[in-house]
């Protein structure tokens, strides 16, 4: 019993130590927001993958539909398999202190977790920076988010690393040929996943569009609104500029 | 048209809406050579409105408890319609208040603005900025993220370095042993009625004592010297409509283009006016790695980390608290350090423009390192920077009153 509870604190308390992330360098998830079918995968990736632990508190169901284009049915039928409603919050089933209990955290919420971060690189990095590593109580690592507690959930489609996989800013180019001689990414697997690496690749991508998306759901219509605002003030600079000239003409 | 004049009459025999009318904008006689640096008062009135306009709107939906706070504001910016803008106004107008003022205040320095016979206006106007930075703390603090809790930590213990009463006063003030509920609620009040309600009267008499003695300009001339034969002075010309709808005009659009482009486009100024890790719950057991101001308070946050070591028998906190204090404090006296017979830089001798030159370049940089980690670097920068600042003010009565001014144009300039 004593030995679970120290395993735990020093889970807890290394799990908190590095949560912020620090100086790793981070792929460069190149996501759009206005690609409704990237975000629809996305969410359909999301309930699968990550809802059973990470709830999206601040998110209803039917905003989803509206902002994704989803019918009601398509969202009852495929997004929600417990009681809630069309309507309802995002809420999980999962207890939070039996959560704590399994996986030495809470996992958290994670609705505004791009916010949180500055920018959709540290998740999309984090989700392909799983590898073997038999120390930890899952038997993976992560490059992004060290001794995390998480398992590697994507691991029947990614496969597992055999190491911590590369990041895109240590890709080496032969000076002579300028050939990219190292990919980034794994290196090596040492379980196959169902997946290839593009096609991996862009699951993630779908899954941090989507994540990316929940945490500011009114980012288009604000760019939307944003350029007419501009335009508007623009041309009404041109005309007070015009009246300022022609109103100071007996000053000067 | 005579029933209005009626109305008119009937109304300024009981209410004086002419002649306050005509005082302070339609005879009020401006200088004509104002530049690009006079447009920032007229826009720190645009701000003040917007934070308070929206401040009404978010205050309806806000909840001020530690679990609310960050609920609600998600609220705001989800459900609320429009939320999302009302929010981003409230939060990018804070930080565009600073710039403003910042600009203000400089201008106020670079041409001798606080001078005799306006040092009244100087003054309310720096309990203006004292009163703005409690505000923008607060504002700060009540959406109770991480970084709202960790830097009512950090500035709330500040008073706990005053010796002997020191520790007491952190727990009278924070209504708790650490930041809990009921500072958030404190704060929430102080955020929403006590501090808008002081700034409101400092403002109204920031610019009735102006309006009294008139504006300054870029060359430091009394203008009312030179009167023409109605009593108007031949280098003024009315407030309005001459800057409200001809210059100032001008400078509001560019501002507001600026101001909205981070609102529609950058809300959160590139983690400058929100921090990133502040759209994280607060956490009383998980201390971030890195605890920064935000920019605004960066010079004097620096000034106050400046202070490394003990001075005699003052500790090195205690010290960077009055070092910090000082900074502040000094401002307030500002118009009785400077001895120059001449108001503007433009007719200021050598001395005192490098002296400007180089307080600009320490304030910026100190407002930079408050936003970084404190290295070994830094602080050695930062100190320099320091000296730098306080040198400025206390040096400025040797040199202003000894070096050699240039002669003061009898009219104004271009």
């Amino acid at each position: 019993m004593n030995k679970l509870i120290l395993t735990l604190l020093v889970f807890v308390s290394s799990s908190y130590s590095v949560a912020s992330g620090g100086a790793v360098s981070l792929d460069h998830a190149d996501i759009d927001l206005s690609d409704k079918e990237s975000l629809q995968r996305g969410a359909k990736n999301y309930i699968n993958y990550c809802y059973g632990c990470h709830s999206l508190d601040y998110v209803r169901y039917n905003r989803i539909a509206s902002d994704l284009d989803l019918t009601e049915s398509q969202v009852v039928d495929y997004l929600i398999f417990d009681e809630s409603k069309y309507t309802s919050l995002m809420e999980n089933a999962i207890v939070d202190a039996d959560a704590k209990k399994w996986f030495g955290a809470t996992p958290p919420d994670l609705t505004m977790i791009n916010r949180i971060k500055g920018s959709p690189d540290w998740v999309y990095t984090y989700l392909k920076g799983f590898y073997k590593d038999e120390a930890r109580p899952w038997g993976v690592n992560n490059t992004v988010f060290p001794d995390v507690g998480m398992p590697h959930v994507l691991f029947e489609l990614q496969g597992l690393c055999a190491h911590a996989p590369v990041s895109e800013d240590h890709v080496v180019y032969d000076s002579l040929s300028e050939n990219q001689t190292h990919e980034s990414g794994c290196e090596e697997f040492e379980i196959a996943g169902s997946m290839n690496a593009e096609e991996f690749d862009e699951f993630v991508l779908d899954l941090t569009n989507f994540i990316a998306y929940v945490g500011e759901p009114w980012k288009l219509k604000s760019h939307k609104i944003g350029k007419w605002v501009m335009f508007y003030l623009l041309v009404l600079l041109v005309f007070s500029i015009a009246y300022y000239r022609e109103l100071w003409k007996d000053v000067h | 048209m005579s029933d209005k004049n009626s109305i008119m009459q009937w109304v300024d025999a009981r209410l004086p809406i002419t002649s306050a009318y005509e005082k302070h904008m339609s005879k009020y006689y401006a200088p004509k050579n104002f530049n690009f640096w006079y447009v920032f008062g007229i826009l720190a009135m645009v701000v003040l409105v917007n934070q308070i306009l929206t401040g009404v709107w978010l205050t309806m939906f806000f909840e001020a408890t530690p679990g609310g706070g960050p609920e609600s504001l998600e609220y705001i910016r989800r459900e609320v319609p429009l939320g999302w803008l009302i929010q981003a106004l409230h939060a990018v107008g804070a930080s565009m208040f600073f710039i403003v003022i910042y600009m203000h205040m400089f201008r106020g320095v670079m041409y001798g603005s606080y001078q005799k016979p306006r040092e009244l206006i100087w003054v309310f106007g720096m309990a203006i900025y004292l009163v703005l930075m409690a505000e923008g703390f607060m504002g700060y603090v009540i959406p109770w993220g991480q970084m709202s809790f960790w830097g009512a930590k950090v500035i709330v213990s500040l008073v706990g370095a005053l010796p002997l009463i020191g520790d007491d006063l952190v727990i009278w003030v924070q209504g708790d042993y650490i930041p809990s509920g009921a500072t958030q609620s404190r704060f929430f009040s102080l955020h929403v009625i006590a501090l808008p309600l002081v700034l409101c009267l400092l403002v109204f008499l920031h610019i009735l004592a102006l309006h009294e003695v008139g504006s300054n300009n870029p060359d430091g001339i009394d203008i009312k010297k030179r009167l023409d034969s109605k009593g108007v002075p031949v280098d003024g010309i009315p407030f309005h409509p001459y800057y409200t709808l001809g210059k100032d005009m001008v400078g509001l659009i560019i501002f507001l283009i600026i101001f909205l482009g981070f609102v529609f486009f950058m809300p959160e100024g590139g983690g400058y006016f929100l921090e990133h890790a502040n759209f994280e719950p607060a956490n009383p057991l998980k201390t971030p790695e890195h605890i920064a101001p935000t920019w605004y308070f960066g010079t004097f946050y620096s000034i106050l980390r400046a202070i490394t070591f003990d001075i005699g028998p003052i500790p090195s906190k205690l010290g960077g608290v009055i070092a910090m204090g000082g900074a502040i404090a000094i401002l307030f006296v500002l118009p009785w350090l400077d001895r120059s017979p001449v108001r503007s830089w433009r007719y200021k001798g050598w001395m005192s423009k490098v002296a400007i030159v180089l307080f600009a370049i320490a304030f910026v940089t100190l407002m930079k390192l408050g936003t970084m980690p404190a290295t070994k670097g830094a602080t050695i920068l930062a100190q320099v920077c320091t000296a730098i600042y306080f040198l400025f003010f206390l040096a400025m009565p040797f040199y202003t009153k000894f070096e050699k001014c240039k002669p003061v144009p009898e009219r104004l300039t271009k």
